[in-house]
């Protein structure tokens, strides 16, 4: 038997997930790529930040979903 | 006043029909009075899974077009008499019926019947919209793949969207050797995932296909573990609580037992 890791079982589950979430929040990924480099640029103009490491995903928790940005600073020091 | 209840899956080929019709059956073998509405209308298969296809003389749009009363459209079953079938139209679409319509028949249905089951159409559009128009509860029907379990979470949104809260689901078509190989979601993974009841766990069998050909309900088949599997569902729309069936391979003297009938 396969390890866990590459049972098929395993790929359905976060396929369905990653699904789910996009098809919840009615925003495909393709979108929420547009919106992430939309975000990138508005950052930009206002902060000195790492684009590079410019990150935004979907978080659920019990009853919500929030989008979570995760947005690294240089530091000019 | 009976309760109305709609079968509907959004994904299509996951087994709503052969659903409707052994909860349909499982019921009416249980005693109480059933009515099963084919709202899929222009494709006309609950009659051919019933095996009642010869008898149809009307159907649901005749009914709503007034050109013959109810229980002229309505089809006894042939091996249970307090089990009914509205078939559908097949040279029909779906728009010749109204939300409204539908709602106000399964509503007269109610009066007379213990359950009314409407198997809705594939889809998210104006069929299912019909389908679901008089439905109290609603279960939702899926196989353990990603297609279809997404289908099913779309499915719920829209339930809840008119009004149609807290759906149960049926699992149908697991197959537990996969499941054992991790090569099929397991039952908890989409309970979680969907965030929905469990209403029943189906295993996949080749004797469907049997009974389908034959125009049986497989849960005429006192001996079948399918059969088993939907009896059970039955019992818990009758409010019963019961475990889920252990959908894994039988142990051997529980096989010798079932087949010399001791079991």
């Amino acid at each position: 038997m396969a390890p866990f890791w590459r049972r098929s079982k395993e790929t359905a589950k976060e396929r369905l997930r990653l699904i789910l979430i996009h098809d919840r929040i009615e925003l495909s990924p393709g979108k929420m790529e547009e919106l992430k480099d939309d975000l990138r640029e508005v950052f930009k103009k206002h902060l000195n930040v790492k684009t590079e490491d410019f990150d935004i995903s979907v978080s659920r928790k019990k009853d919500s979903m929030a989008l979570e940005a995760d947005i690294p600073l240089r530091d000019s020091r | 006043m009976g309760k109305s209840i709609v079968i509907t899956s959004g994904k299509g080929g996951v087994g709503k029909t052969t659903t409707t019709a052994n909860i349909g059956m499982a019921l009416a073998i249980m005693g109480r009075s059933v009515v099963l509405i084919d709202a899929d209308i222009g494709l006309r298969n609950l009659d051919v899974v019933m095996g009642l296809e010869n008898r149809i003389v009307y159907d649901l749009v005749d009914v709503v077009e007034e050109r013959c009363r109810m229980d002229q459209a309505l089809i006894k079953d042939k091996r249970y008499r307090n089990l009914m079938l509205l078939p559908a139209a097949q040279t029909r679409d779906k728009t010749a019926v109204q939300q409204e319509q539908i709602a106000g028949l399964v509503e007269e249905l109610r009066e007379e019947f213990d359950y009314v089951l409407i198997d809705s159409p594939a889809g998210i559009e104006q069929g299912f919209r019909n389908a679901i128009a008089g439905a109290e509860e609603a279960v939702i029907v899926t196989t353990p793949e990603v297609s279809a379990v997404r289908d099913a979470d779309r499915i719920i949104g829209m339930l809840e969207a008119e009004g149609l809260h807290d759906p149960r689901v049926i699992i149908n078509r697991i197959r537990q050797d996969m499941v054992k190989r991790g090569d099929m979601m397991d039952i908890d993974d989409m309970i979680e995932i969907l965030a929905i009841n469990l209403l029943g766990i189906v295993p996949d069998d080749e004797d469907i296909i049997v009974s389908t050909n034959k125009g049986e309900p497989i849960v005429l088949n006192n001996k079948s573990r399918t059969g088993e599997a939907f009896r059970n569902i039955a019992r818990r729309i009758e409010g019963e609580e019961l475990p889920m069936l252990n959908t894994g391979r039988e142990k051997i003297v529980q096989k010798i037992k079932r087949m010399i009938g001791i079991s």
